[in-house]
């Protein structure tokens, strides 16, 4: 999808946005509250004691660098893995997922990065694949392709991506337009929660930003956002709070009223930390380079005896 | 992609043209190939244009078709099946030692040797699933073991390398009717197998189109992995395949050994390969996810007429497997040029 600009003054778009301010008023229990999560792997710590919450209608983001705890957080969250210690709860009611199964009927999707699409066929044979709608009787059961075309259409459409050909292999869309399918996709199956694994990771700046927007979207409409990332651009701009984590701790968790993007991405790069490192750097540079020098002249004076 | 206000008509798909939408089926360049070479029969020889010179490579074209249609399935889904040829004698022979050697009933033989098949098809596809293993060499094992059980059974049993005499076996006359019998049109002799091979193809085409297991075959050879995340059972559906093949192996051995009354030990061994090559010119992609059984029908038909068409163009049919190779390195060339020219035209 080309990002055209007539997209953005969509009449849909006004109605969500009263929407949303109805979702964000609301002071209820939080859609998820995620209460001092702790997972070890036999003596690793990879998580500790890991709080935060996530109301419909807001987006939180989790930043971390590489090995930072993003992966197993996601894990917890999609049943894959269960916490040591500490609680979920959902709609302020304690849960405990088993299997990724009971996640996702608890309303919480995880859109992964490989997306679980499969690039030659259609889209709308993806949108529905492993949950085909069916029509007719017994042995004449079939797909109901007319059912499964419209549907994939209108979520498409109520996400704002306005999809030209329904039959269009999957393989044929760009990278943003791949994730909207896979987040319109985990939406009309009932997601409340949308956990986005780096989604904008393996994108350019133009199709990251399309894939922003249908966060936005996706929030709009009322939903709940966990947002991946290692990118403090693109996490400030859509968040409502942000969890930092680093080596399995939490740097804080922080409303967007606390903090601003230059803090929030001097805490990601570690700060004084990455002062530091510029300075020994320097300093053991200029060393290897006498050194290198020494060699070098050493070198010269044996091929000179050996002559 | 321009995004504008959905309209209940979208406008923009009559943008996609007639041809280019025909372009993008996989069965497209086989459509072509088969008129090309129709034409070029039919100037070099006016036997091959008459109803009887039909009926003659109709026949051939309806023995690899019917075995064309599930094994370009089981292509889609990913896999090969070596020994697709070989259960086709396996099958005729199993029910002509039942019904002459032991004595058994038609209709019992009939079912056994299709229990049997299925049973075939099923450790194909339960050794393909379980030891993920490519299914190439387990096939190929399938392959040479049958072969092997194929030559040693009828031998022990009959003492020669064919089981014969079916034609003498009550039920017989019924049982011809059905798979071996003729139908005259315009004073040719149509064989029934032709029907047959239509049913097959109207019936693979409509599993994988138009039913939810269709998109299961689709997904299990385009990304398994990808599938199984979002609760397509992939190894019931390989398997599935598998028996399928297995399946039309027993329709195809039982319909030679009912049409001639005999069949041979040694019958389908290289066959399976002819089945791989209709459903390439097909359309089939060799990496699976894509492909036809429509195309697979039409390559089994391009088949059939090079084979008899070379005889009645009074050609030497020793040349005849060097115009089968020239064939498919042409049309798996035409094939991969349509489809970059619709995929790159979509954008």
């Amino acid at each position: 999808m080309s990002d055209n600009p007539t997209n953005e003054d969509r009449p849909a778009v006004e109605d969500v946005t009263e929407l949303r301010e109805v979702v964000a008023d609301t002071d209820g229990a939080p859609l998820l509250e995620i209460r001092e999560v702790t997972k070890m792997f036999g003596s690793v710590i990879s998580l500790s004691e890991i709080s935060t919450t996530v109301r419909a209608g807001q987006v939180t983001c989790v930043l971390g660098d590489n090995g930072a705890g993003k992966s197993t957080f996601i894990k917890i969250l999609s049943g894959v893995y269960q916490p040591d210690h500490g609680e979920l709860l959902v709609d302020g009611k304690p849960v405990t997922f088993s299997t990724p199964r009971e996640a996702l009927d608890a309303g919480i999707a995880t859109v992964f990065q490989d997306l679980a699409m499969v690039p030659l066929m259609a889209i709308w044979r993806n949108f529905f694949l492993g949950s085909e709608p069916q029509k007719g009787w017994g042995p004449f059961k079939r797909f109901d392709e007319q059912t499964a075309k419209r549907i994939t259409r209108k979520e498409m459409s109520d996400m704002g991506i306005d999809i030209r050909d329904t039959d269009q292999p999957v393989g044929t869309l760009s990278g943003g337009e791949r994730q909207s399918v896979a987040i319109a996709r985990a939406v009309h199956f009932g997601a409340r929660l949308l956990i986005l694994d780096e989604p904008t990771s393996a994108l350019g700046v133009k199709q990251a930003g399309v894939v922003l927007k249908y966060i936005v979207q996706a929030r709009d409409r009322g939903l709940g956002v966990i947002f991946i990332t290692h990118n403090p651009h693109h996490a400030y701009p859509v968040g409502d709070r942000f969890l930092l984590l680093k080596r399995g701790k939490s740097l804080g968790d922080f409303a967007k009223s606390e903090i601003t993007l230059p803090e929030l991405t001097g805490l990601m790069a570690g700060g004084a930390e990455l002062e530091q490192l510029a300075h020994e750097l320097e300093r053991g540079g200029g060393e290897e380079d006498g050194y290198t020098k020494g060699i070098a002249q050493q070198l010269l004076e044996d091929t000179k005896t050996l002559k | 992609m321009t995004a504008t206000t959905v309209a209940p008509v979208d406008e923009r798909i009559a943008h996609v043209g007639v041809l280019r939408r025909l372009l993008v089926k996989p069965e497209f360049g086989a459509l072509i190939g088969a008129i090309v070479v129709f034409v070029f029969f039919a100037f070099q020889s006016n036997v091959f244009r008459s109803m009887n010179g039909a009926a003659n490579w109709l026949d051939t074209a309806s023995t690899v078709g019917i075995m064309a249609v599930p094994v370009a399935m089981l292509m889609i889904g990913g896999h090969f099946d070596l020994s697709a040829g070989v259960q086709t004698g396996t099958a005729g022979l199993a029910t002509g030692i039942m019904t002459t050697y032991w004595g058994l009933n038609v209709y019992a033989s009939l079912v056994v040797s299709l229990l049997l098949m299925l049973f075939i098809g099923f450790i194909n596809g339960y050794l393909v699933t379980r030891t993920g293993l490519p299914s190439f060499i387990i096939t190929l094992g399938m392959f040479l073991g049958l072969q092997g059980i194929n030559l040693g059974v009828t031998k022990q049993v009959t003492n020669t390398v064919q089981v014969s005499n079916l034609d003498l076996v009550p039920g017989y006359k019924a049982l011809k009717d059905v798979l071996g019998s003729t139908i005259s049109i315009g004073g040719a002799k149509f064989q029934i197998a032709i029907l047959w091979w239509v049913l097959f193809t109207v019936l693979g085409s409509y599993a994988l189109l138009k039913t939810r297991f269709g998109n299961w075959i689709f997904a299990t050879g385009g990304d398994a992995n990808a599938s199984k995340n979002v609760g397509v059972p992939t190894a019931r559906t390989t398997i599935l395949l598998f028996m399928l093949t297995s399946t039309a192996a027993w329709f195809v051995g039982n319909t030679q050994i009912v049409r001639f009354g005999t069949i041979q030990a040694q019958v389908g061994i290289g066959q399976e390969l002819i089945f791989i090559v209709a459903a390439v010119i097909g359309g089939c992609l060799l990496t699976g996810g894509y492909g036809s059984a429509v195309g697979a029908t039409v390559g089994a038909l391009i088949f059939g007429m090079t084979q008899q068409g070379i005889v009645y163009a009074g050609w030497n049919s020793d040349w005849f497997k060097l115009f089968v190779g020239a064939m498919l390195l042409l049309a798996v060339l035409a094939n991969q040029f349509v489809r970059r020219f619709a995929e790159q035209s979509r954008r």
